[in-house]
This record gives C-alpha cells, sequence and structure tokens, in this order.
C-alpha cells in the first residue's frame, strides 16, 4: 500500500511542481525512487517530528503541497499540537502520511503501532482523515490529496496488501463510502476501514456470510447520502471493523453521524450497529499482524 | 537600512510601548514584561529591515515576521497598527473584547501577521520552513522571527536549530528576547539557558550577542545577518523586562497584572 501511494505520489509530483515531500527519516526502499527523481522536492527532516510538521507549515505557506511521511504515531502523536495549530489551525497545505496502520509492525510492539492517532486527528478542525482499504484506494487517494489544498492525513498500512477492488483503478471524492462486495438480498453491511477491509472481505467470502461489504477510505468527512442510503438498505444494520482503538475511530464516527441523522429526523428507525476494534488496550504481546487482529477479537462476529 | 533615523526608531519604540501599556491599562490584561522587553527589536524591524508593506501582504517575496512569543502580541499589534498594517482604533477598541478577532495571542486572522502563536515552540520551526521554501523556490525573501528565554525550554526550537544549520538558511534571523525572567521566575533558576551565545555558536549559527534595548546594536545585528552566507543568524538580544516602565522593570508581576490608574498615569510619564 505504501508503495502504491508514493508510486502514485511521484507521478503526480512529476505533473505538479507544487508537490513535495518530506520525510521523517523512514521510507527505507520506498521512497527512493521520488528522491531521485525530484530531489529539489524532497528532503529528509530527521528525526524531529515536531520540527518537520512546523516546516512542512512553513513551505505549505510560501506555496508548496508538503507531504511529511513517517511510521504510525510519529508523524501523527508526536506532533499532535503542531498539526493543530500550525497546520489545521493555518489551513495549511499539507498531508501527514503515516504508514503502518494497527498491527501492520505487529512484532515491534505497542510503540510502533498506531491505534488512537484516527480518534485524536479527526477531533481537529479542518482536517481531512483518509484511511484507504486496498493498494488501489492508496493510489485514489494520493490523487485526491493531490488536488486537494488542505490538511489531510492519510494512514496507509505497509506492503504486499490483497487487493480487495475489482477495479484497477478507482476515482474518490472526500467522504466517499465505497462498494466492495454487494449481493442482492443481503441485509447486512460490513463497513471496514484501513488494510483489515481485505481481510474483512476474505473471512465473507470463506464462511459465506450474507453480508454487503463497503470500504470506508474517508472516516472524516463522511458523505452522509450514502451512509444513509446504506442503513436504509441494510435493515438488519451495520458491522463496523477497523483496526483502531473502539473509543474513537471509523465506528464511533460511523455511530456519531447515524445518532444525529435520526435525532434530526433524517432517518426514521436507528440501525442495530455492532463495532468490531481494539477494547482500549495496547497489545499486550507480540505477533504478526493476522495474530493481533485475532488476539483482539478483531474479526466480524 | 544604512539611513535608519536612530532618533525616529526611538520614538517609535516609545509609541509601540505606549500603545500596549494603553491596551493592557483598558483590558485589564497581562504579560506586559514580555511585550515591552521586544518593543526595541520591533521597531528596528518596522523601520526598514523587515522589506514588506502593508500592501504587500500578497507579495511572495515579502520579507516574513513570526512573534513566536504569541503572548507579548500587545507591541507587535501596536507596531502593525503604528505602521499601517492594521487599523489603531480599531485595535484600542476591540482588542479582547467579546466577538472580536484581537486575541490577546498573535492570531493570524489579523491583518499584517503571517502566524498564530500562544503555545510555545512554534514559531522557528515554521520560520525554517518559509526559509527552505524561499530557497527551494528561488523566490527571495527573509524570514525573521522572535523567541523567548523561557520559550527556548521547548525542544521544538532546538530541532529547529540543528535544521536550519543543516539547510544552511542563511536567510532566516531568530532573534532571542532575552529577558531573563520566565512565567515563576528567574530563567537562570529555572532552566539555565548560559552560555547561550556559545552554545548557538556551537549549533554552526552566526550569531550576536547585543543589548537588546540598545537601537544601534540592534541595527548592527541586522546588518551582520544580512552579510552573512551559508548560515542562518542567531541574535542574543540581551534585554531587560519591563522596560522602559520604571517599576515594571524586572517585575515579575507584570507578567500577570495590568497597571492600575496611577501605575498607568506614570507610565505613560516615563513614556513621553
Amino acid at each position: 500500500m505504501r508503495t502504491s501511494f508514493i508510486n502514485q505520489l511521484l507521478e503526480e509530483a512529476k505533473q505538479n511542481e507544487k508537490i513535495f515531500l518530506i520525510i521523517g527519516d523512514l521510507g527505507y526502499h520506498v521512497v527512493e525512487p521520488f528522491m531521485e527523481a525530484i530531489p529539489e522536492r524532497f528532503l529528509n527532516a530527521g528525526i524531529a517530528e515536531q520540527n518537520m510538521a512546523g516546516v512542512a507549515a512553513g513551505l505549505a505557506m510560501t506555496g508548496y503541497n508538503v507531504y511529511i511521511y513517517s511510521i504510525g504515531n510519529f508523524p501523527t502523536l508526536r506532533c499532535l499540537e503542531q498539526i493543530r495549530n500550525d497546520i489545521a489551525y493555518h489551513k495549511a497545505n499539507v498531508k501527514i502520511v503515516s504508514v503502518g496502520a494497527g498491527y501492520a509492525y505487529g512484532s515491534l510492539g505497542a510503540t510502533h503501532q498506531p491505534t488512537e492517532e484516527i480518534g485524536a486527528l479527526r477531533a481537529i478542525p479542518n482536517m481531512v482523515v483518509a484511511t484507504p482499504g486496498d493498494p488501489v484506494e492508496a493510489r485514489a487517494i494520493a490523487k485526491f490529496s493531490a488536488d486537494y489544498d488542505g490538511p489531510m492525513y492519510i494512514r496507509l498500512g505497509k506492503a504486499g496488501e490483497t487487493v480487495a477492488h475489482s477495479e484497477a483503478s478507482l476515482t474518490v471524492n472526500a467522504g466517499d463510502i465505497l462498494p466492495v462486495m454487494l449481493k442482492e438480498g443481503n441485509k447486512k453491511a460490513v463497513l471496514a476501514c484501513g488494510n483489515i477491509m481485505a481481510a474483512a472481505k476474505s473471512q465473507i467470502e470463506e464462511q459465506r456470510l450474507p453480508y454487503d461489504l463497503y470500504s470506508v477510505p474517508f472516516v472524516k468527512p463522511l458523505n452522509k447520502a450514502q451512509l444513509k442510503a446504506i442503513v436504509e438498505n441494510h435493515p438488519d444494520g451495520l458491522i463496523t471493523i477497523e483496526e483502531h482503538q473502539a473509543s474513537c475511530g471509523m465506528g464511533s464516527a460511523i455511530v456519531e453521524c447515524v445518532n444525529d441523522m435520526f435525532a434530526e429526523g433524517e432517518l426514521n428507525t436507528y440501525p442495530h450497529i455492532k463495532r468490531t476494534a481494539i477494547p482500549d488496550e495496547f497489545a499486550p504481546v507480540v505477533g504478526t499482524q493476522t495474530y493481533l487482529r485475532e488476539y483482539e477479537g478483531l474479526r466480524i462476529n | 537600512m544604512s539611513q535608519m533615523n536612530i532618533e525616529e526608531i526611538k520614538e517609535f519604540a516609545k509609541a509601540i510601548r505606549r500603545t500596549a501599556v494603553t491596551m493592557a491599562y483598558k483590558t485589564r490584561t497581562s504579560h506586559t514584561g514580555g511585550t515591552l522587553s521586544q518593543a526595541d527589536v520591533l521597531a528596528v524591524l518596522y523601520s526598514g529591515v523587515l522589506n514588506c508593506s502593508p500592501d504587500r501582504m500578497d507579495d511572495p517575496t515579502r520579507d516574513r515576521f513570526i512573534e513566536s512569543k504569541g503572548h507579548n502580541c500587545a507591541s507587535y499589534y501596536a507596531a502593525l497598527a503604528l505602521k499601517g498594517f492594521m487599523n489603531n482604533d480599531e485595535l484600542m477598541e476591540q482588542y479582547c473584547q467579546n466577538g472580536s478577532e484581537y486575541f490577546e495571542h498573535v492570531s493570524h486572522k489579523l491583518p499584517g501577521v503571517e502566524l498564530s502563536t500562544g503555545s510555545l515552540g512554534h514559531g522557528f520551526p515554521v520560520a525554517a520552513g518559509m526559509a527552505l521554501g524561499s530557497k527551494r523556490s528561488n523566490t527571495p525573501f527573509n524570514v525573521y522571527c522572535i523567541i523567548g528565554d523561557g520559550e527556548i525550554n521547548e525542544g521544538s526550537n532546538w530541532e529547529a536549530m540543528m535544521f536550519a544549520a543543516h539547510h544552511k538558511l542563511d536567510n532566516l534571523c531568530v532573534i532571542l528576547d532575552k529577558n531573563q525572567m520566565q512565567a515563576m521566575g528567574d530563567t537562570k533558576d529555572i532552566m539555565c539557558l548560559d552560555p547561550m551565545a556559545e552554545k548557538i555558536r556551537a549549533f554552526q549559527w552566526n550569531v550576536c550577542d547585543i543589548d537588546g534595548n540598545d537601537v544601534e546594536q540592534i541595527i548592527a545585528a541586522f546588518e551582520s545577518f544580512k552579510k552573512c552566507k551559508d548560515k542562518p543568524t542567531f541574535i542574543v538580544a540581551n534585554t531587560v523586562k519591563g522596560k522602559g516602565v520604571s517599576y515594571m522593570e524586572h517585575n515579575l508581576k507584570f507578567h500577570y497584572s495590568a497597571p492600575n490608574e496611577e501605575e498607568y498615569k506614570q507610565a505613560m510619564e516615563e513614556l513621553k
């Protein structure tokens, strides 16, 4: 997923001289093609994320569309106040790209497992929060972000993710909820975000579950009309699944949006929604991504 | 810069101080000590050092100034108002009033302001990013940033210190308003900074160690900045907290309190 994203970003940057990539001394064997092709719009800011985020804001204020790139918690939680004050408050054209979503770096331990940052970033005004579910979506989000003028968080997986979409390429707009696998007569829908979406797809296929599957590549904003239609077309309700804490991630965003639509009279019935997410804990054991997902109960029940 | 009129700048600095103290008095707001210590640096900057004017805020080649000590916005707003970037009457009427955009910390919503600040340690990295943007886009301009000596406790400043030197940002000038006091007392008792100039030289910066309330020394320091190649410039501006109002000088009380009526009248007398 990260390679798909960076390769697409490189293609965009060849056409768009405003795109500037800053890495926080990470990206070995991923960012080199960009670094070699466009050295004048590439920079390694070293291991200093507060400065990297501030520099990105300043650089954006001179006209660039700046991407900062690092692992999970480092370009997000480590410099959260720089993101809030310098980037989001000023609507600076900065894209925060993290890799290793959820348990992608399972064996590296809790320090390297971003499992709260969606909540932190979606709470900040002016932020768009993108959570592509497979390499096709990662490329689509890269294209979207190249043309989007404003603060945005892009949460990527690692490498070697399964392609879930049948289309070779997609075009997305902010807030789109994308159908992945639909079958006439299904009364329940699964909403997944991030690269756990492909695992959800496999589970639905293997167990022949009568569920439609949608990807949620934007936790913020959410397309209310699309969500309303999904709720109304699935009378047995929704299941959300994500590799993030339950308290503040995609499932929370869906519940909030559905609740508000119901409270405002935009929905006639309140759907049954089962959230599948991390139960308010740091993974206490080491393991592969697949192992830790199972350990934390991240599967459709 | 060589034609700068020293006496005019000194008068401008007094006018900045009068305006800032009046703002504090009228609104019962705080942070007057640090707003006065930096007034002479602001007066020099806005008397010809900064290549910018009210009608050029959209000009990509304008010089940028960042007031990273966001709590000391009063003297900064005063300088902007006195130089026509913002409306002086509006500033005096609306500062800290319900519903206005004249916050008690620097706000980018106001004309002439590049960056909102308030949480410390933010201005320096953003200034470095702007300076880098100038270099990478071949758009020549300078970036000036005032930081405080309490503020420099924040680690983000030291990240930016390494960054700016490594990238040879000789279009970046950081001014440390070293008034030797921070929120709870003297900097030497809370987080000793000395020897500051030696520290920054070791980071490979061009360093000027000056009396930051002496207009001629401030002018000379900015001249050193403009001549220096391949290194960013750091001006250690040794200042007096509360400078210009006798009872406010070296007095922590005026980090928190506004002058009462009698004190205000005395301040206006001393700042004539």
